[in-house]
């Protein structure tokens, strides 16, 4: 089933290669504004309207089989993604396939029928980021790049690196000079040049922005700037494997963590061409993005019932989501209100709190962002917004010991004694 | 009112490759105007039809998104570089 025409597109900036199509299925980059379309290439906005450009494709016949009888990762799913037919083949660090852990102690806690959490904090890297930059590192060697950067809230820093060390590229990222240790540390040992900013994330944003106009950043393949549309494909594989963990299913409802809004975007994307291809059965599902309430300018412009979003200077622990202005914002919107679902945001002692209850029911310790996704399920349950009786999942996009510092004061010993008995049985008297 | 004017890439068919072309006004809707006159068209890529920054475009005076000032109406004081970025996602 072809959801995008397949234009043939001849421009000189075209790569091709012996081993058929570079990019696979994909046919094009369109405007998500005004639709207008363009050869792929290493562009992220529309010469028209500035519009995000994002992948078109030609799916052809997909089946359940085809998948099943790949990797177990990401890659199974290549044959709906921008990449070459051998990319598993290629040194990369073959993410995904994460577990889909059935929540009953949670769900019981809050009062829910059916609850799976979306671990994805069992990526390499600790964090969902290696979906979207394995993708990303495959567009890099196709367009010839020979550095990979990024601007980042410090998991995507930790993501890059390693994949560069892994493909054999050089690797330049810029992150806020504030980031979490942890952070600091992985993004740093991997090899190539770690580069703090004097500033947010919005401001090392503008700086990549500015840096890839200029003769410094010649060959270098950003990947959430010039290969935006590359790899933000990648987090369509969280949608695909929740589906396909679900014995081919779309759950009825799903709570996305948001900083850009791009992942949430991405899996609404996956979820509509599982249906269009006929992989699952065309059902409602509603979409629930989440937000701390520190960085929150998606869920005050659905509070308000704006369309659009007036950008904020963040304040919050949830660090990974600390993103002021949301270049995908407006497109969360849209979803959640078309879905039926919501937008809603938790304050840091709320984050912390649910870290600790998930923690402690389901035995995964989330970060920061995980404290958001499980605080806002919480949150919109006891509001009555969100069916305590529909299928829900909820995703924990990243690993709890990369934000230590959150939950260090509320998880400490219970007691430290002399190693005798006595000790311990007054201790837990 | 000089001020200097940053273009991002896509825009730089309209000011002959130049990243960084002299700017003049008193405000940022000044600017863009002059702007606009001196390099005929780049004004409807940064604003929509009523006249506003288009969704997608950031633009800063010095360190500041104008969103978080006056807007088009932003004073852009003789020297401050004016920075037209078009928005992008990460994390």
């Amino acid at each position: 089933m072809a959801l995008a025409s397949t234009e043939t597109t001849t421009s000189p900036g075209r790569v091709e290669d012996a081993h058929g199509k570079p990019f696979g299925p994909a046919a094009a980059l369109s405007c998500r504004e005004c639709g207008a379309r363009y050869d792929l290439g290493p562009n992220f906005a529309c010469i028209e309207c500035f519009g995000p450009l994002e992948i078109a494709y030609d799916f052809g016949r997909v089946t359940r089989e085809q998948i099943a009888e790949g990797p177990t990762n990401i890659w199974r799913y290549r044959s709906l993604l921008p990449v070459p037919a051998d990319v598993a083949a290629k040194p990369n660090m073959a993410p995904g396939w994460t577990k889909l852990v059935k929540a009953d102690n949670l769900a019981r806690e809050l009062g829910i029928r059916s609850l799976h959490v979306k671990d994805d904090s069992g990526n390499p890297t600790h964090s969902f980021k290696d979906r979207v930059v394995a993708i990303a590192v495959e567009a890099a060697r196709n367009f010839g790049f020979h550095t990979l950067s990024c601007s980042s809230t410090g998991n995507l820093a930790g993501a890059v690196t390693a994949a560069a060390a892994r493909a054999g590229l050089d690797a330049c990222v810029f992150i806020p000079a504030d980031l979490e240790e942890a952070k600091i540390v992985m993004a740093s040992v991997y090899g190539g040049k770690l580069v703090g900013i004097e500033g947010t994330y919005d401001d090392v944003n503008r700086f990549c922005s500015e840096l890839i106009g200029d003769e410094l950043g010649d060959k270098w393949g950003f990947v959430n700037v010039n290969l935006r549309p590359y790899y933000a494909e990648g987090s369509k594989t969280l949608a695909y494997e929740i589906a396909e963990q679900l014995g081919w299913r779309i759950p009825d409802q799903i709570v996305i963590p948001v900083a850009s809004g791009s992942q949430l975007t991405k899996i609404d994307k996956a979820f509509k061409e599982l249906i269009a291809l006929g992989l699952v059965e065309d059902r409602p599902y509603k979409i629930f993005a989440a937000q701390a309430e520190g960085c929150s300018p998606v869920s005050a412009a659905y509070k308000a019932g704006h369309d659009v979003i007036r950008p904020v200077k963040p304040d919050t622990i949830a660090k990974s989501l600390a993103i002021g202005n949301p270049a995908d914002g407006p497109y969360v919107l849209d979803i959640a209100r078309r879905t039926g679902g919501a937008v809603e945001d938790v304050t840091d002692a709320e984050i912390v709190d649910a870290i600790r209850l998930l923690a402690r029911t389901e035995g995964i310790f989330a970060e920061t962002a995980g404290g958001v996704t499980v605080g806002v399920l919480r949150k919109l349950v006891a509001a009555g917004k969100l069916d305590p009786e529909a299928e829900t999942v909820v995703l924990n996009t990243g690993d709890g010991l990369k934000t230590l510092d959150a939950v260090a004061d509320h998880a400490r010993p219970t007691a430290v004694i002399r190693p005798s008995l006595d000790a311990f049985r007054t201790a837990i008297a | 009112m000089s001020v200097s004017v940053r273009i991002p890439t896509i825009l730089r068919t309209y000011t002959d490759g130049s990243a960084e072309v002299t700017g003049e006004g008193e405000t940022l809707r000044d600017v863009l105007q002059k702007l606009d006159a001196d390099f005929p068209g780049i004004g409807a890529r940064i604003l929509d039809e009523t006249g506003k920054i288009r969704r997608f475009v950031n633009v800063y005076v010095g360190d500041e998104d104008v969103r978080f000032v006056d807007n088009l109406d932003t004073a852009t004081p003789s020297g401050v570089q004016v920075s037209i970025i078009p928005a992008v996602a990460g994390g």
